[in-house]
């Protein structure tokens, strides 16, 4: 017999789809349209897990976002994920669950022993005892937290699902399709306004799938489909079932979470598993509803007691009884709804009213059908380990104080109801300044801070006709101010009954002698006591208790729990709720998993990927390529078996011996243009520029304003008014901000232009001591002689009928020259030069090479420039202008910046002329020195020097000017090196700088 | 994410901006004796307000102009944007 707590009809179930699935490993038979929940509960399964803290047996608690227990993992289509809510996992042909939290199994475990020792657990327990004895952590607390404790396993595969983000904009978002989304939804799409509704759970309607209302004669749930219906038919509406809006951020922009294939055994092709809405909302509408709230008694978190609202869910949807021998516990009319559901499906239920002689339509119909019910009567506490089997009840006096003589009776489930909270989370975190509703007890929306109104149950107001009313007005409202349309909506006939008032009372007293756990927050397993304790030693703002005992601070974010606990402080203190004031409510209103934050933005596609026009080139000539910024560029290129090693050194060798060309398309270019933009440079960097001619090219660093180097790079007078700037590779997108800067909000009277023209032009290197021979291959046309284009000159030419530029300027330290042509013609370029260069033995050369002759060579780079240091520090000052002002001047005779001592870039060559120096290590006097070993500096850079055959390194050291010839250490922890070490200047090789002349 | 006007291009999202921070802040002309003091206050020193601040950000992914923004740092409203060389009455 299966499905033994299904009833024979009724729900909104597809009965004629039967699905199987598993839960802890044995096979259950549920129907489309169940949730795990729902499913679970038909089969009888009421145990599904442990409690966090002291592993206490979990059951149901709720039916949907509020669920405090029933957390599992779930397998799906090869993949697992953790702590899902089975009160909202939609059943699907072949799902499989397991519980969480327990160890070995969820009917034996071992962690149920805290549950003993639980006096030892108190509030603050892990503050205060895992303190100490210290050695205690490590051997005993840890290990067994880790393994008793948490909730479900995260997968450690690689996420193959695809999740996406999508940016929306509208007239009116609005969270819920209750009773008051629909209503305004329809108000607002009647008047053409863009209208987006979302709606968690995959039925529209909230409350009026399970309430027994009729709208304009049709009852609720009738009302609501018609509706939904027809607004899924209207242009300018956007319906969304399984999207729940959980986060409200500045200027109305609002995070919404659409779970697109989550109920499917497997995502479909070209469809992603979940979606992310960023939408920016006109006016936002938040009908999010209310929770019902818990009354607190003893043992309330035994499975089998849960929300009465949540019972009626299971009896109307599902067509699943969470009991067949039901007690409901109520301080308000909503438990007698349940309980009439329950005889009218054949139950017979018994209601305690903790109200002494409460009146309304719906308690007469509760004693018309016979229904029995016991007035000033509460649960004391729940009877049963792994599923209620009875209950202490006892009569209370008027002023709840005292309890009667305490009667035991039969029941397999108890219903709580303790009244609604409203659902402000939203609301709350727009910046709505919430207040306390004496009322009903509960804090409700206040002043908006934003364009945001919160209506129907999420802001007190519960009856349907003054929700449906308010609602249909405020949608009427807003859209009109929009569109300026007022189609004008008849309202529709409302019958519901009237409830009495509620008692203010939501915690039984402990009977005399007894000392059962009465649990504020289920999840974290929070008792009276804890906060009773917390508020003894002194805690007193609640943001405090609630951190202290961690009350509200599990995954449900304390959705049944926070206005319990909240009442027990101010019941404590002596002081009304609205003095105590809630915690505050912050984004997300339930958990989003990881992969729809992050999106598609994954693996490759996490930056954009930059390619030189010459990029195919390199990939056949097996260049290994490095990522440089969003640049790929090529490491080096592959000959045989060739290492990194070997290649790049064979590449620098060539180099120097011979010729070598260098994709260096990625560096920063900037066109400049403009009468005054020679005064912009002399501005921006530190050396003068009134003076360059026309077809020359000048080497500039240019600072912060803090007298830090930010780049440098060479700019080159093209004509008159006209200057083609580079950068380095990294810092390109940060100089042009940087002259736009200076050119719109400084210096706005100086008249210049500033455009990137980095991806306009195809740039390659060509150095080594062959490269002017080569260069008169490639423009046999012009004179590219050492007189005809000297060091830092530049012409203007072209490449077999291709405009090209020429720059004799060099990074290698050779003779050397870069050619740039318009992008298009890169590859023609590149394919020109290694076609006339086979007579001079030419060889591409990869950012491994370069870097080898740049640092042999002490010319500095972003290991050097890296925002630390000053021009003198990389031996730049010669550059610095006295003549005249610019950026970040008069920082440089700040007292550290021109102390005598000050740090220098040098060389470093290993004494043993071996051992490769490790870059980022540190340079020490002593190396047996006890620590903290003073470091006097790092080394920025290394490489292979292929003019020496050694290892050579940069690096910036203290007093480096003096330290010429002194034998120091380098010391790499990180890599257990120890390193005896000469200092020598940086300028490795050819320190007068002939060959880049020659 | 904030909405800002962008006085050139209108409403945009805010991951198309980037912060200049303080737009009151004036740089010392260029050679003019100044005491550390005034170039301290200039490159170091801001304040820090709770409340109306007139800030620089740069329309970064769209028009590259500078603009003025006047945001309060506590609640993020946005009061008015100009143009960077707009005269603020
Ligand atoms: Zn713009």
């Amino acid at each position: 017999m299966t499905q033994i707590f299904r009833l024979e009809n009724g729900g909104l179930i597809n009965r004629d789809k039967k699905l199987s699935f598993k839960f802890n490993g044995k096979t259950y038979y549920g129907y489309e349209g169940d949730t795990l929940a729902s499913a679970l509960i038909a089969n009888g399964v009421h145990l599904v897990g442990r409690s966090f803290k002291y592993h206490r047996p979990r059951g149901f608690f709720g039916a949907g976002v509020d669920e405090p227990y029933a957390i599992v993992q779930l397998y799906r289509n090869n993949e697992t994920e953790p702590n899902i809510k089975a009160t909202e996992q939609e059943l699907f042909e072949g799902l499989e669950a397991k519980s969480v939290n327990c160890w070995p199994s969820v009917n034996f475990d071992i962690g149920a022993i805290n549950n003993f020792l639980k006096i030892f657990l108190p509030a603050g327990f892990y503050y205060k005892t895992f303190m100490w004895p210290k050695s205690f952590w490590y051997r005993i607390y840890e290990p067994f937290i880790r393994k008793a404790a948490g909730l479900g396993v995260a997968s450690t595969k690689h996420d193959k699902e695809r999740y996406e983000h999508k940016y929306e904009y509208c007239d009116l978002l609005i969270a819920g399709s209750g009773p008051s989304g629909l209503a305004s939804a329809y108000a607002a799409a009647k008047n053409g306004a863009r209208v987006i509704l979302a709606e968690d759970k995959p039925r529209f309607g909230g409350s009026l799938l399970t309430s027994d209302v009729n709208i304009g004669n049709q009852s609720g749930k009738d009302w609501a489909n018609g509706i939904i219906a027809e607004l899924k038919e209207m242009p300018n509406v956007v319906v969304k079932n399984r999207s729940q809006v959980f986060g409200y951020y500045d200027h109305n922009m609002l995070v919404m979470s659409e779970k697109v294939s989550d109920h499917l055994p497997k995502t479909k092709k070209h469809h992603p598993k979940q979606r992310l809405w960023y939408i920016r909302a006109k006016e936002v509408l938040i009908s999010s509803g209310s929770i019902e709230r818990p009354i607190v008694f003893g043992n309330n978190d035994t499975p089998g007691v849960m929300l009465s609202s949540a019972a009626k869910e299971y009896l109307k949807v599902y067509g699943v009884l969470v009991g067949k021998n039901p007690l409901v516990f109520t301080n308000n009319d909503s438990g007698y709804e349940t309980a009439i559901e329950f005889k009218k499906n054949g139950i017979n239920p018994i209601i305690l009213d903790s109200r002494v002689n409460p009146q309304s339509e719906i308690i007469d119909e509760a004693i018309n059908l016979g229904i029995k019910i016991k007035f000033s009567y509460v649960v004391v506490a729940a009877q049963g380990y792994k599923k209620v089997r009875s209950a202490d009840i006892a009569k209370i006096s008027d002023n709840k104080k005292q309890l009667g003589t305490i009667e035991n009776i039969k029941c397999d489930c108890i219903c709580v109801s303790g009244f609604w909270t409203p659902t402000i989370h939203l609301a709350s975190q727009s910046g709505n300044k919430t207040k306390f509703k004496e009322e009903i007890d509960a804090f409700v929306p206040g002043t908006s801070k934003q364009n945001e109104t919160t209506l129907g149950a999420a802001n007190g107001i519960f009856t349907l006709e003054e929700t449906l009313k308010s609602s249909f007005t405020a949608g009427q409202d807003l859209s009109k101010k929009i569109t300026n349309k007022d189609n004008k909506i008849s309202f529709p006939n409302v019958v519901e009954k009237i409830s009495s008032q509620h008692d203010k009372f939501w915690c039984v007293p402990l009977p005399k002698g007894k000392n059962y756990k009465r649990f504020l927050d289920f999840q974290n397993d929070v008792a009276v006591s804890d906060i009773e304790i917390a508020l003894k030693e002194g805690y007193r703002s609640i943001e405090h208790v609630k951190r202290y005992t961690t009350l509200g601070m599990a995954t449900d974010q304390g959705k049944t729990s926070n206005l319990n606990g909240l009442q027990l402080v101010s019941d404590i203190e002596n002081k009304v709720v609205p003095a105590v004031g809630h915690t505050t409510f912050r984004p997300p209103y339930t958990p989003i998993s990881i992969g729809a934050i992050v999106g598609r933005e994954v693996g490759k596609h996490s930056k954009p990927t930059r390619k030189s026009p010459m990029h195919s080139w390199h990939e056949k000539n097996n260049a290994v390529f490095v990522d440089a910024g969003v640049w790929l560029r090529p490491r080096y290129y592959k000959q045989g078996n060739e290492n990194l090693f070997e290649a790049s050194k064979r590449e620098a060798k060539n180099v120097r011996t011979n010729v070598g060309v260098c994709d260096v398309t990625t560096l920063g270019k900037i066109d400049i243009k403009g009468p005054d933009a020679a005064e912009l440079l002399n501005r921006v960097y530190t050396n003068a520029w009134l003076k360059l001619p026309v077809g020359k090219a000048r080497y500039g660093v240019m600072l912060r304003e803090d007298g830090i180097v930010m780049d440098d790079g060479t700019t080159t007078r093209i004509s008159e008014n006209h200057y083609h700037m580079t950068t380095t590779t990294a810092q390109a997108a940060n100089v042009l901000s940087h002259l736009e800067y200076y050119l719109q909000v400084v210096w706005p009277e100086l008249n210049v232009n500033v455009v990137s023209t980095t991806e306009q032009w195809a740039g390659a290197a060509i150095a080594g001591p062959k490269s002017r021979k080569l260069l008169k291959k490639l423009f046999p046309n012009n004179d590219v002689s050492n007189e005809g284009l000297p060091f830092m000159g530049y012409k203007e030419s072209e490449l077999f009928g291709v405009k090209a530029r020429i720059f004799r300027i060099s990074f290698s330290g050779e003779l050397a020259y870069e050619v740039n042509v318009e992008s298009d013609n890169g590859q023609f370029m590149w394919e020109k030069i290694i076609e006339l260069g086979q007579e001079f033995q030419v060889q591409p050369y990869g950012t491994e090479a370069l870097s080898t002759l740049r640092i042999e060579m002490g010319h500095v780079a972003g290991s050097e420039l890296d925002g630390r240091t000053i021009s003198y520090d990389t031996s730049l000052e010669g550059l610095i202008s006295k003549k005249k002002d610019f950026i970040g001047k008069r920082s440089l005779n700040r007292e550290a910046f021109t102390s005598g001592d000050r740090q220098k870039i040098v060389g470093v060559v290993p004494l043993d002329k071996k051992t490769s120096i490790p870059e980022g290590s540190h340079l020490v006097r002593d190396a047996k020195a006890p620590l903290p070993n003073k470091k006097l500096g790092h080394i920025s850079a290394s490489c292979w020097s292929v003019e020496y055959d050694n290892p050579f390194s940069l690096a910036i050291l203290k007093d480096g000017k003096n330290m010429i010839g002194e034998k120091l250490f380098v010391m790499s922890p990180l890599k257990n090196k120890v390193i005896p070490v000469e200092i020598v200047s940086s300028h490795y090789v050819d320190p007068k700088g002939e060959r880049v002349r020659s | 994410m904030l909405h800002i006007k962008c006085p050139y291009c209108g409403m945009r999202s805010q991951n198309e901006f980037s912060y200049g921070g303080d737009a009151s802040v004036k740089r010392p002309e260029l050679n003019k004796e100044i005491s550390d003091e005034e170039w301290d206050n200039f490159v170091y020193n801001r304040k820090s307000p709770r409340g109306k601040h007139l800030e620089l950000w740069q329309h970064l992914s769209g028009c590259r102009q500078w603009i003025k923004v006047e945001r309060d740092t506590a609640t993020h409203e946005i009061f008015n944007t100009y143009k960077a060389d707009e005269e603020i009455s």
